[in-house]
């Protein structure tokens, strides 16, 4: 029994980080429609940028949160640059020119630092808790605690200021939004910085359990889409219940089904994209796209 | 000259004679380790051309061409391997398998749109080259599979590589020409009856998603029957060459050659043989950035691709007006070396 909770707890600190990539990526979904698929990549970019800060003796966090900054202004200028030349093109277009972003940021990472895998440091301390037969460690809940941080964080920024009612109404109607004179292409833009800064913390809290290579996010990233099909690709609470959901069941089916072991648990992924798509393909809190004929 | 007229229909079949001419003389100029490396491009050139119908004819794409390359490389492998099965007798069956995988993956995602074929094929390229790592017992893990190249039969007076090269060429053909044949057909006009208006084609009674999954699936072969190329090419498969990237590898091939066009995918076999070895001679990173940047670049700038570009400037030299009697409106024509899709007057590639 103490197997079983002591994998639920250790899925609810994977499955921050997956929850945290959901946000980036339903952000962007629900601000400009599109699926990113670049933005994985876009977060070991940063995450190597926050690893190389800290190799200038940055402290882990400042530069955690200088990278964060520079994944801002990178989300910015990757969508100002890439993404709006073709918005008005059919979605496959954008779709294929974030998997171009996606190649690009990974070469790029591996240009710069290697393919040797580097050891980030962690962003919590190393203590670890006992509570009834569990082992807690403090990246636990520090991972579950930065995710409600930014879940609340976020919920401020939408719901309560200027900024984030601009960004509801550029992705609600944006023709609409236009015409009241709201500046819808900056509203996309700021949309895609907030995700790839996102992106960017979900890279350094995922990086010290994995090692830093260019590759590290490429599983994330499925884990990622799974939780924001789960949850539902306009739902930002769904996708944090996907996130934690999906790192739960990941992590129990590695351990009691034996076929999987821990090498195929992504298998779980790309089961729960197959079974969602079809049987509720609007998620658990989506909504059902009606089409008018 | 006039579409359709004599002089035209004439010039087209000159043109896909010498062209076919041309590569078939290749082998006999260029050495053997350019014949190899040709045969390679030619092998990456029917995933693309897989690709490229897929994307031309239904507008979905697929993130698992590389998986399903990987999957047709292994399986006819496997078959030679441990089934004895007879060389050539694996690309047919390697086909049959990535058709009916492609087909079962498509089934959830073709009701719904290309976001999801996209979501469901990038969850396949990730987690296979897994699978099959796990797989030691029948893979051999990552020590791989080793077999035996294609030999020629003792009666052919024609020395090893040009035989490979001559017969992955004629298959590639062959594949080039199933897929028109069909394309002709009436899933070829289901699927251009879907793409012009999907609910009007659903109304006069077209199944829309039996038709997209039938062109994923056979897309999907195309890439198998790449894989299949490349074992006979190569001799050797391992897990290291199919990785989850090379699915996007395939899609920038086929993205830079010319995404509607026969003519593009050859291209993009070339683009993705070559460019990695030019590129790892100044660093092994170099080339993922190439493949990226053109695909991002060629998108925003060179929808055509390489082909498209070509295509105009040949109509600069030679003009083809329409037929007199044309009626207008919507109409596939069979360009010389392609097979264009809606022939509305309006967006050239993607």
């Amino acid at each position: 029994m103490e197997l079983f909770f002591q994998q639920v707890v250790d899925g609810l600190t994977t499955g921050s980080v997956y929850a945290a990539l959901a946000i980036a990526l339903v952000l962007v979904h629900r601000g400009t429609g599109v699926v990113n698929f670049g933005q994985g990549e876009m977060a070991t970019l940063s995450t190597y940028f926050a690893w190389q800060l800290t190799l200038w003796s940055l402290p882990v966090w400042v530069a955690v949160g200088a990278a964060m900054a520079v994944a801002f202004l990178g989300g910015c200028l990757v969508f100002a640059a890439l993404v709006r030349p073709v918005a008005g093109r059919p979605l496959l277009t954008v779709v294929t020119v974030t998997l171009g972003i996606a190649l690009a940021c990974n070469s790029l990472a591996l240009w710069i630092w290697g393919a040797l895998p580097q050891s980030f440091p962690s962003l919590f301390p190393d203590a670890v808790w006992g509570i009834a037969g569990v082992r807690l460690t403090a990246t636990a809940v520090g991972n579950l605690g930065v995710l409600l941080c930014l879940a609340a964080l976020l919920y401020a920024l939408f719901g309560r200021t200027r900024v984030g009612l601009g960004l509801r109404g550029a992705a609600a109607n944006a023709e609409s939004a236009s015409l009241v004179g709201l500046h819808v292409r900056r509203m996309h833009m700021l949309g895609w910085g907030l995700a790839a800064a996102i992106g960017a913390l979900a890279g350094a809290l995922v990086a010290p359990k994995l090692f830093l290579t260019p590759d590290m996010m490429l599983a994330i990233l499925l884990y990622g889409l799974a939780a924001a099909v789960l949850g539902g690709f306009d739902s930002p609470a769904g996708a944090i219940a996907g996130g934690l959901l999906i790192g739960v069941v990941e992590n129990l089916a590695g351990t009691y089904v034996d076929p999987l072991g821990s090498e195929l648990k992504i298998v779980v992924a790309l089961a729960v994209i197959f079974v969602f798509l079809l049987v509720r393909p609007q998620g658990l809190f989506g909504r059902r796209g009606v089409l008018r004929v | 000259m006039a579409e359709g007229s004599v002089s035209h229909r004439a010039f087209g079949t000159l043109g896909v004679v010498g062209c076919v001419g041309v590569l078939g003389a290749l082998p006999f100029i260029l050495s053997p380790f350019r014949t190899f490396q040709l045969t390679l491009a030619v092998a990456y050139a029917v995933a693309c051309l897989g690709l490229n119908l897929l994307i031309g004819y239904s507008g979905q794409v697929s993130l698992a061409q590389g998986a399903f390359f990987g999957l047709g490389a292994y399986s006819a492998s496997i078959l030679v391997d441990r089934g004895d099965v007879p060389v050539l007798a694996t690309l047919p069956a390697a086909a049959a398998i990535c058709f009916a995988t492609g087909f079962l993956f498509g089934i959830p995602a073709l009701r719904l749109g290309v976001l999801q074929l996209a979501l469901v094929t990038f969850g396949l390229s990730v987690v296979l080259p897994r699978v099959l790592l796990k797989l030691e017992w029948l893979t051999g893990g990552s020590k791989g599979i080793l077999v035996d190249t294609l030999r020629p039969p003792g009666w052919l007076p024609l020395a090893d590589d040009r035989y490979r090269y001559l017969l992955c060429l004629l298959a590639a053909g062959l594949a080039f020409f199933v897929g028109w044949r069909l394309m002709r057909g009436r899933v070829g006009r289901s699927l251009l009856a879907v793409h012009d208006h999907q609910i009007a084609a659903q109304a006069l009674g077209v199944d829309v998603t039996l038709t997209k999954s039938l062109a994923f699936a056979y897309g999907s072969a195309l890439a198998g029957v790449g894989g299949v190329l490349f074992t006979w090419t190569t001799g050797f498969v391992a897990t290291e060459s199919f990785p989850a990237l090379l699915s996007i590898s395939i899609l920038a091939g086929a993205v830079v050659g010319g995404i509607t066009t026969v003519a593009g995918a050859a291209f993009g076999g070339l683009f993705i043989q070559f460019v990695p070895g030019w590129a790892s001679g100044v660093s092994p990173a170099l080339s993922g950035l190439i493949y990226g940047g053109a695909l991002a670049l060629f998108l925003i700038f060179l929808p055509g691709g390489v082909a498209g570009l070509l295509a105009r400037c040949g109509r600069l030299l030679i003009r083809v007006v329409p037929a007199p009697d044309d009626a207008g409106g919507a109409r596939t024509s069979l360009g010389t070396q392609g097979v264009r899709t809606v022939a509305t007057n309006q967006k050239e590639g993607l």
